[in-house]
């Protein structure tokens, strides 16, 4: 029984995670080869899962309309890039706050008027819809899984890009050491918008796969965000690899923690006691992390080299 | 022994794979000008770091006077009375030329837990800072901010800040980078002055300087010294004419 | 221009009880004292941020814990304003200065998410303390009681009383950027490795700034939780330290008055925006963009013509 249900919160917690690393790994990289504070990042995973349910009321597809969400997410990121984000690159971070808040109040509103005030839903369709039994006994949604594998497969993608060509070498050449790219003649401003129209597009995929999941709304995007943010600060700023650890770590840490912490503490204390505090130990227990590792590591767990 | 105001002994500095420091000793005398030469890279920077307590070695003594001062970090040094500048030069370029020495006044003036009391009209601060920029030559520049000093006058402000904490002993590292000739030649003659205050330790490429102010130089490569002694015996020193000064000499 | 600025501000927010009782719309007291108390809250927040370059996105933690402070106290039975203000400042001092032990280890986007994490924790701590309200928060029946020495009460008393609060909050922060402690908490900003090598512990300095800051925030807290007559979780969200932050960084962080002007700003005009539509957001996010595109250093920088003061790295 309990094993069953670990086994359960484990594919839950990883499907946490792979969708934080979607979030993380376009956040990461702007912030750590653009120096740029991009608070509107969850606006994007928000205007991702808006335009899938808005283009599934259109096409009748989901497949379709996650397509079309897609490209239609990558346009968006382009366009606030091109528009306000391009000019930030070079003011301090608190200027960047301040216009990427002002980013957010903008979309969220915008989204409101486009979607209307209800929550909107994305409806499975069939295929997606069942149930897999992966061990005897313990059904597991079809779909979770199928979040797990694309989350996995893009996570290796980004890697092989990363480590195994020129764009990427620049990249990570950026995230550790900024002036160097253009003393090696990149066109700095194109590989930026390009990096941007990347997180853009990611931040969009995990919008569109959390969308059968929760509820499609405005302002759906800054909890994930600060979590975003929880988990490329733990990873290094700047390190993809980090992001891919840190948010598997969140994922797990938080899922687990919210599943079995009131039941771990009951183990020590009286169990009303552990009922009581559990939960709220389990929903601070990320941040604890995360004040751990900067006090142990100031940097991150991964902090580029070179910095 | 006891004229021996800094010594550092077995330094070593460890930065990945590379030996930025290895197995560095070095010994300041009091009065003495001790120049530290070598090619870039050679680790004389970091070993200016470590002896300024900003960066800790993975191995090795650092004594000040007799105290061991390996374990305390730089303003604890600082307040023994070690000083220091910066090759990049590093004033406070919003505060004026006197607000700079007044705070490193202030920094040897008790503790700043002081939260009332207007700093720029503080006399205990503006006096010492007035007399020492009269001193260096600044004193009409005194009320301009840092940053539209020209990059000489901001050299000489660095080192009057080093001085205003009435360091016993003053590494500088480059007090001359950048400088023309005549700057170069004025800042010379500015550190000839400072031999009866305290002995400093300098790391410098300008030769000319070294030579001109040097009482013994101790030569660095690759993060190990390979000799110490007066200008004249560096100077007739083959490895080390081979691996420094020769190259230098020939271009 | 920033005197005069500074001046033209405080005259208006002075005059405020008196338009409010001559067009009988006592409403305003509301709106300008909560204008006032976030302007302390800001100010706090710029002290250590303007002056000291720690960002913080955790600020609402204090205004938080100072009006929890307040709540749980009066829900305990303790309505003396002498004894709830006190524990309020005082924990917030003491939170600062424990988590500044912590915070103050990192610096730039670290420093800003650890301090997040701190507000983060004491947002879910109070969101599950289910006797004090938990997510619904906690209404508190009394104000604070000055044992008739103010009656909170009374709009206008409660008004000056903020106002009063918010010049003394202005003079402190005045006075403290100019003295010796000023000066290394600036010096700190711009070049922290100078600092230390001129022989100043800057840490200790830091800390101190934090738990000032830290105090300063808390008595806003209190205020906060007084005009409300509650206090909830949403007080210490990470929205509204980022609010608070955007106060601060729309103002100006050049002068002291910059983040009084900046409050004002900020609540006034999403609050006639509201009136006007309620999609008031669409409006108001453009414009801080535009602010920042156009107006570096903030309406303090864009008023007196300056243009934004920039550290070297």
């Amino acid at each position: 029984m309990t094993a069953l249900l670990l086994i359960e919160q484990t594919l839950n917690g990883l499907q946490l995670g792979v969708m934080l690393f979607l979030m993380s790994a376009g956040l990461t990289l702007v912030f750590g080869i653009m120096n740029l504070i991009n608070l509107a990042h969850g606006s994007l995973f928000m205007v991702g899962a808006y335009c899938a349910a808005l283009f599934l009321e259109w096409t009748g597809s989901f497949v379709l309309a996650a397509l079309l969400a897609l490209p239609a997410t990558l346009l968006v990121g382009l366009i606030i890039e091109i528009v306000v984000l391009r000019t930030l690159y070079e003011r301090d971070h608190l200027d960047q706050v301040l216009a990427t808040s002002g980013l957010i109040l903008f979309f969220n509103e915008a989204l409101h008027l486009v979607g209307g005030a209800e929550a909107l839903y994305l409806d499975l369709p069939p295929f997606l819809k069942g149930q897999v039994k992966i061990i005897p006994g313990s059904p597991y949604p079809l779909y979770r899984l199928v979040v797990i594998a694309v989350g996995l497969a893009v996570a290796l993608g980004l890697y092989l890009l990363v480590t195994r060509t020129r764009t990427g070498m620049l990249i990570r050449a950026g995230a550790s050491n900024r002036t160097m790219l253009s003393a090696l003649g990149v066109n700095v401003r194109l590989l930026f918008t390009a990096v941007f129209g990347l997180g853009a597009m990611l931040a969009g995929l995990g919008g569109v796969m959390a969308g059968p999941i929760v509820s499609v709304q405005s302002g759906m995007g800054e909890n994930v965000l600060i979590l975003a943010f929880v988990v490329i600060v733990i990873g290094g700023i700047g390190s993809i690899r980090g992001a891919f650890i840190a948010a598997l770590l969140i994922g797990l840490i938080d899922t687990m923690g919210r599943a079995f912490m009131a039941d771990l503490m009951g183990l020590v204390m009286s169990h009303t006691a552990a009922q009581t505090a559990g939960p709220t130990i389990a929903s601070m227990l990320i941040y604890l992390l995360m004040a751990g590792v900067l006090f142990f590591r100031p940097q991150g767990l991964f902090p580029p080299r070179g910095r | 022994m006891s004229d021996i105001l800094l010594r550092a002994e077995g330094i070593t500095k460890r930065y990945g794979g590379i030996l930025a420091c290895d197995n560095v000793g070095i010994e300041l005398r009091a009065g003495e000008t001790h120049a530290v030469i070598g090619p870039n890279g050679a680790g004389k920077t970091t070993l200016l770091a470590q002896l300024a307590g900003e960066i800790a070695p993975d191995s090795g003594r650092i004594h000040l006077g007799a105290r061991d001062v390996t374990d305390l970090r730089a303003p604890e040094r600082a307040a023994l009375g070690l000083g220091r500048s910066f090759q990049i030069t590093s004033v406070f370029r919003e505060f004026t030329t006197r607000q700079n020495v007044a705070l490193a006044v202030q920094a040897h003036d008790g503790h700043s837990f002081r939260f009332w009391r207007k700093a720029r009209t503080d006399a205990a601060l503006i006096e010492p800072a007035r007399a020492m920029l009269d001193r260096l030559g600044l004193g009409d520049r005194a009320g301009v901010p840092a940053a539209l000093l020209s990059h000489g006058e901001q050299r000489q402000l660095e080192l009057a800040m080093a001085l205003a904490t009435k360091p016993r002993v003053l590494l500088l590292d480059e007090p001359m980078a950048g400088m023309g000739a005549a700057d170069s030649e004025r800042m010379t003659q500015l550190l000839s002055a400072l031999k009866s205050e305290a002995a400093l330790l300098l790391v410098e490429h300008d030769m000319d300087a070294v030579f001109a102010l040097a009482d013994r130089i101790t030569v660095m490569t690759y993060g190990r010294v390979i000799a110490t002694g007066t200008p004249a015996e560096i100077r007739a020193n083959q490895v080390v004419r081979d691996a420094y000064l020769g190259a230098d000499e020939a271009a | 221009m920033e005197r005069i600025v500074t001046i033209a501000v405080l005259i208006a927010l002075a005059a405020v009880p008196l338009l409010a009782s001559v067009f009988d719309a006592p409403f305003y007291l509301d709106l300008f004292g909560r204008v006032m108390i976030y302007a302390i809250a800001a100010i706090s927040l710029n002290l250590i941020m303007g002056y000291g370059g720690m960002v913080s996105f955790g600020h609402a933690a204090f205004l938080g814990l100072g009006g929890y402070a307040v709540g749980i106290l009066a829900k305990e039975g303790i309505d003396s304003g002498f004894v709830q203000w006190p524990l309020a400042i005082g924990s917030c001092a003491l939170f600062a200065l424990l988590t500044g032990l912590v915070v103050l280890r990192t610096s730039g986007a670290y420093f800003i998410m650890i301090t997040l994490a701190f507000a983060q924790m004491l947002f879910f701590l109070f969101t599950s303390l289910a006797e004090y309200g938990g997510d619904d928060g906690l209404t508190i029946w009394t104000r604070s009681d000055f044992a008739g020495l103010i009656d909170l009460n009374d709009g206008a008393s409660f008004y000056y009383l903020i106002f009063a609060l918010l010049l003394a909050c202005l003079g402190i922060s005045a006075r403290l950027i100019d003295s010796r402690f000023g000066m290394v908490l600036r010096g700190a900003k711009a070049n922290e490795r100078r600092m230390q090598a001129i022989g100043f512990p800057t840490f200790r300095y830091k800390l101190a700034a934090y738990t000032i800051s830290g105090a300063m925030c808390g008595l806003a807290g209190a205020l906060l939780a007084n005009q409300a007559e509650f206090v909830g979780p949403s007080v210490l969200h990470w929205s509204r330290s980022g609010e608070i932050l955007v106060m601060v960084v729309l103002g100006g962080m050049g002068g002291v008055a910059g983040p009084v002007l900046g409050a004002a700003t900020y609540l006034l005009l999403s609050y006639f925006l509201a009136d006007l539509t309620k999609h008031w957001a669409i409006i108001m996010g453009p414009l801080l963009i535009l602010v920042v595109l156009f107006a570096r250093g903030g309406l303090l920088g864009l008023l007196s013509g300056r243009r934004a003061k920039t550290d070297a790295p």
